[in-house]
């Protein structure tokens, strides 16, 4: 694995191994012998580290965080998040599901709740009820509170699943594609809502993307991925612009276009699609 | 579930409306004439069955205009003895036998299609007896219920259930199968207990697919009662077609027939309201 090198030296303490992914293999059998999609995957996530995933389609991303999300469990090798190794899915590794998951009976309010109120029982209801007031203040969405997922835009439902994520203080919050099926200003006003949450919260983030501009205007490490079958980590890099972000800002700073080319030539040089 | 804002309706004019719906309204009612009339002729042709105007001529009075007319000073709400009694209490005697049956059938059907639905295993299992049971007809069973409950009430209902319950138990089924894996990812991401993801994920997702199924249940419950009452029973609107045609009084039976269908109609009608009230708000 070669790794590029940034200003920001990693020093090995407790709190630099919050998420561990070691040697995480996974194959599903066929007929014709298993189907290795990820092979040997390693990788340590610091806490607070907001950490995107970017690879060709099929690869094995989704597969990957199901692994931490506990969706998944690897063929071989183990995820840990504070030393537990991972085996089922839970309320510490909340995911923000590519197509929102909402259910659709519920209000916004009501799909927020029924996560507050699964992961905190002994709570009264008023209380229950604040916290989800507040993560849906949080993202904009007072408004449209008691409106049901079908009377909501993509971006406001997206907003719903975010807040219902965030609602339960998870350690780790997993989003697959968040903003894969929005509108580039929506999904603009969302990265940045996001980043602004992230450093209220300080959660460990995972997220996968297929926008180069997004991963390099949220991440502090963006892990590229080889292609599948047999995939890998290829390169990790590390983005080393100052926060809090501001979009043009980084835009401007002559590194981003290295960065940026850098992750393009991998992805469409020398892991090209063969077609 | 909370109530979503009240829906406005347009202000009724009778004016447009008959002339938006002119030809929903007048095409049945020329196709009904017509059908009147063809029948009216194969019946004066052939001499085998009252036509249309005999049969209003004969059943005017009593069964037309009084409805719920008592002719055996003796009744009583559970003494609806003898047939001696309008139409419209005999209606409300099947009535209530096609609730009793029809009520159990929507219970246990649901809960023996959740559970079939959940389980793959006790799916494989049960499918093959029960495609083979929903396939024999509602009078068939009534020897067999009369064997079990040796009176008539009971075996009523009972061969109103087992009519009504194959359709029910499959669609929910089927609408716990069809859940999207979503929701069930969402519930096992909070751990949701049991008893919340059954009322908060699972019911609401298959509502449809009940709907569906107790839709079906309600025609072929209503189909049944006829049936049993009209071998034996002693109340009810098909032991009143039985009787009459004991008695020789085809048009009565043919009074009875159109009173059947019209019920059938609006129970139909009625479920399916039913299932627009409850998925409205999706
Ligand atoms: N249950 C399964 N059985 C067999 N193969 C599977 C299964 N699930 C996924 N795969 C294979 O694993 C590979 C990786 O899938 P995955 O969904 O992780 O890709 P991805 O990188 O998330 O792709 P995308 O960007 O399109 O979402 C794919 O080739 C897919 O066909
Ligand atoms: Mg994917």
């Amino acid at each position: 694995m070669q790794t590029l090198t940034s200003p920001k030296a990693t020093s090995q303490t407790h709190q630099d191994s919050f998420l561990v992914i070691e040697n995480v293999t996974k194959s599903y059998p066929t007929p014709n012998g298993p189907y290795v999609v990820l092979d040997g995957i390693n990788l340590t996530v610091s806490e607070g580290e907001f950490v995107c995933v970017i690879g060709h389609s099929g690869c094995g991303k989704t597969t990957l965080l199901d692994t931490v999300s506990g969706f998944r469990k690897p063929t071989s090798g183990e995820v840990r998040v504070q030393g537990k190794r991972i085996t089922r899915p839970g309320p510490d590794r909340m995911v923000v599901f590519q197509n929102y998951a909402l259910l659709p009976w519920k209000t916004a309010f009501e799909n927020v709740y029924i996560a507050v109120n699964a992961v905190y029982p002994e709570k009264s209801r008023q209380e229950k009820t604040e916290i989800v007031r507040e993560h849906l203040a949080m993202v904009g969405l007072e408004e449209a509170m008691h409106k049901k997922p079908g009377q909501l835009s993509g971006g406001m439902k997206q907003r719903v699943s975010i807040a219902r994520a965030l609602s339960i203080y998870p350690q780790v919050l997993i989003l697959d594609e968040p903003f894969g099926a929005l509108d580039a200003i929506t999904r603009e006003e969302l990265q940045e809502e996001l980043l602004q949450i992230w450093s209220k919260h300080r959660v460990t983030v995972m997220m996968i993307t297929h926008d180069i501009d997004e991963a390099l205007f949220l991440a502090d490490r963006i892990v590229m991925m080889t292609n599948g079958p047999h995939a890998k980590i290829g390169e990790i890099m590390e983005i080393p612009f100052p926060r809090p972000r501001n979009r043009t800002q980084i835009m401007e700073d002559p590194q981003y276009y290295t960065l940026r080319n850098h992750a393009l030539d991998f992805l469409f040089s020398r892991y090209a699609l063969a077609h | 579930m909370t109530a979503t804002a009240g829906r406005r309706l347009p202000a009724f004019d009778i004016a447009t409306f008959f002339r938006r719906n002119s030809r929903r309204i007048i095409a049945p009612v020329v196709a009904l004439f017509i059908a009147l009339v063809i029948w009216q002729i194969f019946s004066s042709v052939t001499q085998s069955l009252p036509g249309p105007i005999q049969v209003i001529q004969e059943t005017w009075d009593p069964w037309i205009i009084c409805p719920f007319f008592v002719g055996d000073e003796s009744f009583g709400l559970n003494g609806l003895q003898g047939g001696d009694v309008g139409l419209g209490w005999q209606t409300i005697a099947s009535l209530i036998r096609v609730a009793i049956g029809y009520s159990l059938a929507s219970i246990i059907g649901i809960i023996v299609g959740v559970i079939i639905g959940i389980s793959p295993l006790l799916y494989q299992a049960v499918d093959p007896m029960f495609q083979v049971l929903r396939t024999v007809p509602p009078l068939a069973w009534l020897p067999i219920a009369l064997a079990i409950f040796k009176d008539s009430g009971p075996a009523g209902i009972f061969i109103i259930f087992v009519t009504a319950i194959w359709p029910i138990i499959y669609n929910t089924a089927v609408g716990v199968q069809q859940m999207p894996q979503d929701y069930k990812n969402v519930a096992k991401v909070l751990r949701l207990s049991g008893k919340e993801y059954f009322f908060s994920i699972l019911l609401p997702s298959i509502v449809p697919y009940m709907f569906t199924g107790l839709k079906l249940g309600i025609g072929l419950a209503w189909l049944a009662i006829v049936a049993a009452e009209m071998l034996r029973g002693d109340t009810g609107i098909g032991f009143y077609i039985w009787n009459a045609y004991n008695s020789g009084a085809l048009s009565e039976v043919i009074l009875a027939l159109v009173y059947i269908g019209l019920v059938g109609f609006m129970l139909d009608k009625l479920v399916g309201f039913a299932a627009t009230l409850v998925s409205s708000d999706k």
